[in-house]
């Protein structure tokens, strides 16, 4: 017993372990509530673009301040917002198809990012934070601005739980319900944007989307009703966001791989045992009947 | 009991007006025509089937109407108003456009249709979950309320959508092909549902490919095909003439003993447009 007690408290006596932990709990809550909206919309290859895009305004914020990292947030932001409502405008106003518009602004984003940031001599050492993220690297300011901008996220959600709700269920009804749904559909784009922002460090552009959408995923199949998916996404999130940490520790690999690769295998996991839904399951209801 | 009134005699809106006027409506997409100068006007607590062939103009139709495609000429007014700010307009949706596996409870996707009443920033009270109570008590599905949406059957879904649109306290109620894919049993259900609604002087626009179901069980038939063929009792508008405008070759039809035979357009999952 106090050899596990010692296995879980040895990493904290490191400051920067203490941070981490608080980084990718609050991360892992925040993305997950946002991504269960990601997920029953649709919404994941969006999400994941989102993510890409914000790397040219991250780059240029680092360059700007000449390598220094504290205003990125609102650079990572602003790109952020002016991208998810670039692909909605041009989902909604052109013949250009959705997933279309997604694909060329996300690839052109991203490639426009890397070319920023190949302009700078440490190169390979800072793309790869921005790609990976550097959770052990994460400031008590960056605890304080992940804190409250999650916390406004996660209001919001709670505020027009019920209007997101039909949105994500029946657009139409929303419609005739003559709720705002333009509004509220580009709020979501926001919400997810500013998800993605605080979420930079902890695991960077490229693995994203695996924080949006896979705790939530993992939840819907474990459920049937949204409120409790919402709250079990948070809850496998953070618990992945822990476990990969803790896993990174002491086996040594990048902690924004380890905490996703945990929150795959929640998933697997789902897949395959959950009650009625899952792989295992159904195996045995064939059988039996 | 306030919400029991509500749901016994639905509101009034301006004294006179018909529940609604359609005039000259046109609708293009992409320059191609769904809908060609359709006018026509209902009174409250009609009947009144969409019979048409697929790509119609049917759902193009419907989504005008409730105020969710903005028409490219032409207007529509429901009870003297224009549809964008009137809730009391239910559009039902096909059952094959919905996601079944959202993860929610029949109650609590009948109290979506409630939300517009219930406001922004709020949340549902115990009156608002009696009145959904009482929806699904009319549709004969309160039993059903804690079951998640996608284990209930096809005509359950149907009568799901019915009671979300009482929720929604609707004056004109549009049925996208409520009665397709149903077997007899679950399609007699659905019209004991209708015969409540048109007690309640709930106006019920029904889009269906059954022309006999279509002229058996509604007061009065519209035949669609881009431009309105025929509105009327059914023995006026399904005329042979009327038919073949509407659907020209798709459909067969054989001089009976009592009537116009109809044969053909049996389909009709999937339609869009």
């Amino acid at each position: 017993m106090s050899a596990v007690w010692l296995l879980l408290t040895e990493p904290l006596q490191y400051a920067f372990m203490q941070r981490g932990l608080v980084a990718v709990v609050l991360v892992g809550v925040v993305c997950a509530v946002v991504g269960s909206f990601v997920v029953l919309r649709g919404m994941a290859f969006l999400g994941d673009a989102l993510a890409h895009a914000i790397l040219p305004g991250v780059a240029i914020g680092y360059l700007v301040n000449g390598g220094e990292r504290g205003a990125l947030f609102w650079w990572g932001l602003g790109a952020a917002v002016v991208t998810a409502l670039g692909i909605g405008a041009i989902g909604k106003r052109t013949e250009v198809k959705a997933d279309t518009a997604i694909g060329i602004i996300f690839a052109g984003m991203f490639a426009l990012g890397i070319a920023l940031i190949s302009s700078v001599r440490s190169y390979a050492v800072d793309l790869s934070h921005f790609l990976f993220g550097d959770v052990l690297g994460v400031s008590v300011h960056d605890l304080w601005l992940t804190g409250m901008v999650g916390g406004s996220v996660l209001l919001v959600i709670l505020a027009l739980y019920k209007e997101f709700t039909v949105l994500s269920f029946d657009p139409v009804l929303a419609v005739t319900l003559r709720l705002p749904s333009t509004l509220l559909h580009y709020l979501l784009l926001v919400l997810i944007a500013l998800a993605i922002v605080v979420s930079l460090q902890t695991v960077g552009v490229a693995l994203m989307v695996a924080m949006l959408v896979t705790p939530a995923a993992t939840a819907f199949l474990l459920t049937r009703r949204l409120s409790r998916m919402i709250a079990l996404a948070a809850l496998i999130g953070a618990l992945s966001g822990v476990i990969g940490l803790y896993f990174s520790y002491y086996v040594s690999v990048a902690s924004g791989a380890a905490i996703v690769l945990v929150c795959t295998l929640f998933f697997v996991l789902a897949l395959l045992f959950a009650p009625q839904r899952g792989l295992v399951w159904r195996k045995k209801a064939v059988r039996a009947a | 009991m306030m919400w029991k009134s509500w749901l016994l005699r639905p509101e009034v809106h301006e004294a006179g007006a018909p529940i609604l006027e359609v005039s000259h409506l046109s609708v293009r997409y992409n320059g191609r025509a769904a809908l060609e100068d359709v006018s026509f006007r209902l009174d409250a607590g009609e009947r009144l089937a969409v019979v048409g062939p697929n790509g119609a103009g049917k759902s193009t139709l419907f989504k005008v109407i409730a105020g969710v495609l903005p028409p490219t000429a032409g207007e529509v007014q429901i009870a003297g108003r224009c549809p964008g700010g009137h809730i009391c307009i239910a559009y039902v949706p096909q059952r094959t456009q919905v996601d079944w596996s959202f993860p929610v409870t029949v109650a609590a996707a009948v109290m979506m249709g409630r939300y517009g009443r219930v406001g922004l920033l709020r949340r549902p009270t115990r009156q608002d979950w009696d009145y959904v109570r009482a929806c699904l008590e009319v549709v004969g599905m309160a039993s059903l309320a804690g079951r998640q949406i996608g284990e209930l059957s096809g005509g359950q879904q149907q009568r799901m959508f019915i009671a979300r649109a009482l929720a929604q306290e609707a004056e004109l109620m549009l049925m996208d092909e409520p009665l397709t894919g149903l077997d007899v049993p679950a399609q007699e259900d659905i019209f004991r549902v209708l015969e409540t609604l048109r007690a309640r002087g709930v106006t019920v626009m029904v889009a269906t490919h059954d022309l006999q179901l279509a002229a058996e069980r509604f007061d009065r038939v519209m035949l669609l095909r881009q431009r309105l063929v025929g509105l009327g009792l059914p023995d006026e508008v399904f005329t042979r003439e009327n038919l073949q405008q509407a659907y020209g070759g798709q459909l067969h039809l054989i001089q009976a003993e009592n009537g116009l035979l109809a044969l053909g357009d049996t389909c009709c999952t999937g339609e869009s447009a």
